[in-house]
């Protein structure tokens, strides 16, 4: 009997029936769709996006070129040189990250003594040229002057889970 | 700098095309309006005028199927769909048709150039020729041939000849394969629906469309849909098989051969096939409803509110019916995964034909011995 009303059943196409009411019910559901230019999902304040490095408020700029970064990185993406300025302090000569390589992981951040090299919210970059993935120390200082008050904002909210 | 230049020449380009156009368009309008005793008289020109009255906007609600496709689709996967280009997505066919226009046509070094440029031609000219005994309304039909039906049957057989040299033509592996695939697939769905329009024709007692759908003038429970349910039921899913449309879309499984029979086509050619899948589903449609839904029958009829819509042209109700019959085409699509090849030969040959040759034997023992209410 059993096999009966299931052959009664699938000759009524019942399953498909059934398969086509969920896709004509979702056919009413609400959109789930973000039109991203236009839209935007909420970021957290934790997120890993372009990199930054940080200045004091006096204009001093923060890394010490301690290199634990460096050290930390597994992509190997960081490549830093130092030398002692004039008025005795360390400082780096050369702070280049290469974006290739870069897996966006947070390390270099959190291995920082001094919040210097941040992750900022910036994630909407891209390269026209060859040679355009690797970001020199200046550009590095541009984005943390551009960003610097964002930066600081997300790093005082998580202030006390660090 | 060389990207600027080229975009400048391009728009001066369409702009000289438009105007071309527009210019001559009007001027052939005119004249047509003028002369328009005399262009009857000459019967060419007469049938020519009617063919690209009907196959014009057989082309626009091409274009627009694909849009309504992507949109429903869409719509059913919880998606917005495409939305972009003119307002709320609606030139999106528009721009579609120019990318493919003007795309490169290559032809790959092994393949036999000529099949392989003719083989989108042979698809397009059945689907397109299927249109010309099709009736709109009892008058407003090109070809009121006496067996119609026998025509449409024909030639949609033979639009699987374009599949076949398409896909040997290309000298691809895949295109072969997916070329075997369709062509065995057509063929045998060809014999169900054939068995399904049987059904119709003692039903309806001609091979004319047009006397098929008088016959099933009454009301909305005299159309053959009712006393004809399995077959209209075969008939339809016969024609989703035949369009090569999913959940039977085998020849051009993405996931085991790249794209069948077409994935040498690029740019019109390709668009070619295409136009003749969407023209093809059309015409499934369009029978379907003239068939199995009354055609241009008003539901209404022999209700009690048929008068309130007796202001409604016939026309419209056909219409009303494909666009129906279409969103089936679609919501089957979004709903149904690909049927496995061998469940599609078991389906085809030992559940369709069974069941359309047992109905059809009730039928004719109905039918002679006068019984049912249908056949009086």
């Amino acid at each position: 009997m059993d096999g009966f009303t299931n052959f009664l059943k699938s000759l009524a196409l019942w399953e498909l029936i059934k398969g086509m009411g969920v896709t004509g019910g979702h056919f009413f559901s609400r959109k789930i769709t973000v039109q991203y230019p236009d839209e935007k999902t909420p970021m957290s304040n934790r997120f890993r996006g372009l990199h930054a490095l940080r200045r004091y408020p006096n204009g001093e700029e923060r890394c010490i070129a301690c290199k634990l970064c460096e050290a930390v990185c597994p992509a190997l993406a960081i490549t830093i040189e130092a030398e002692e300025r004039a008025d005795g302090t360390r400082r780096t000569t050369r702070y280049e990250i290469d974006l290739f390589k870069c897996i966006y992981c947070g390390f270099c951040e959190e291995s920082c003594p001094v919040d210097s090299i941040v992750e900022t919210r910036e994630f909407e970059y891209s390269f026209e040229n060859r040679g355009e993935n690797i970001m020199t120390k200046q550009m590095l200082l541009a984005v943390g002057d551009k960003h610097e008050a964002q930066i600081a904002a997300d790093r005082q909210q998580d202030a006390r889970f660090r | 700098m060389t990207d600027t230049v080229l975009r400048k020449s391009y728009k001066t380009h369409w702009l000289i095309i438009l105007l071309v156009t527009a210019v001559f368009g009007t001027g052939a309008i005119l004249l047509g309006v003028q002369y328009w005793a005399e262009i009857k008289s000459i019967a060419i020109l007469y049938a020519l005028i009617k063919i690209i009255l009907i196959v014009a906007p057989l082309m626009g609600a091409v274009a627009y199927l694909t849009f309504a496709e992507r949109k429903i689709i869409g719509y059913m996967q919880v998606r917005i769909g495409p939305n972009r280009v003119g307002p709320r997505g609606w030139l999106q066919p528009i721009a579609d048709a120019l990318k493919l226009l003007m795309k490169e046509i290559i032809v790959p070094t092994n393949a036999n150039r000529f099949l392989f440029l003719i083989a989108p031609m042979m698809s397009i000219a059945p689907a397109l020729a299927a249109w010309a005994v099709l009736p709109f309304t009892d008058t407003l039909v090109l070809a009121n041939i006496d067996a119609s039906l026998l025509y449409i049957l024909a030639l949609t057989s033979i639009g699987v000849y374009g599949v076949i040299i398409a896909g040997w033509a290309s000298n691809s592996k895949y295109a072969f394969l997916g070329s075997m695939r369709s062509a065995a697939q057509i063929v045998s769905y060809e014999i169900a629906m054939g068995f399904a329009l049987v059904g119709v024709l003692i039903a309806g007692g001609s091979l004319n469309l047009v006397e098929i759908v008088q016959a099933q003038q009454g009301s909305f429970l005299h159309w053959f849909w009712l006393p004809l349910l399995p077959l209209f039921l075969v008939y339809f899913i016969s024609g989703v098989a035949e369009t090569n449309r999913a959940p039977f879309d085998v020849s051009e499984g993405e996931s085991e051969i790249v794209a069948g029979f077409h994935v040498e086509y690029s740019g019109m050619a390709f668009a070619v096939f295409f136009l003749a899948e969407y023209a093809n589903m059309i015409l499934i449609a369009a029978l379907a409803s003239l068939m199995f839904l009354g055609g241009w029958l008003s539901p209404f009829e022999g209700t009690w509110i048929e008068s309130w819509f007796a202001w409604v042209p016939g026309i419209f109700w056909l219409f009303a019916k494909m666009s129906l019959m279409l969103l089936f085409f679609l919501w089957f699509r979004a709903t149904f995964p690909r049927y496995r090849y061998d469940q599609i030969m078991r389906l085809g040959w030992k559940v369709f034909i069974p069941i359309t040759i047992v109905w059809l034997v009730l039928e004719s023992a109905a039918v002679v011995l006068k019984i049912g209410p249908w056949f009086d």
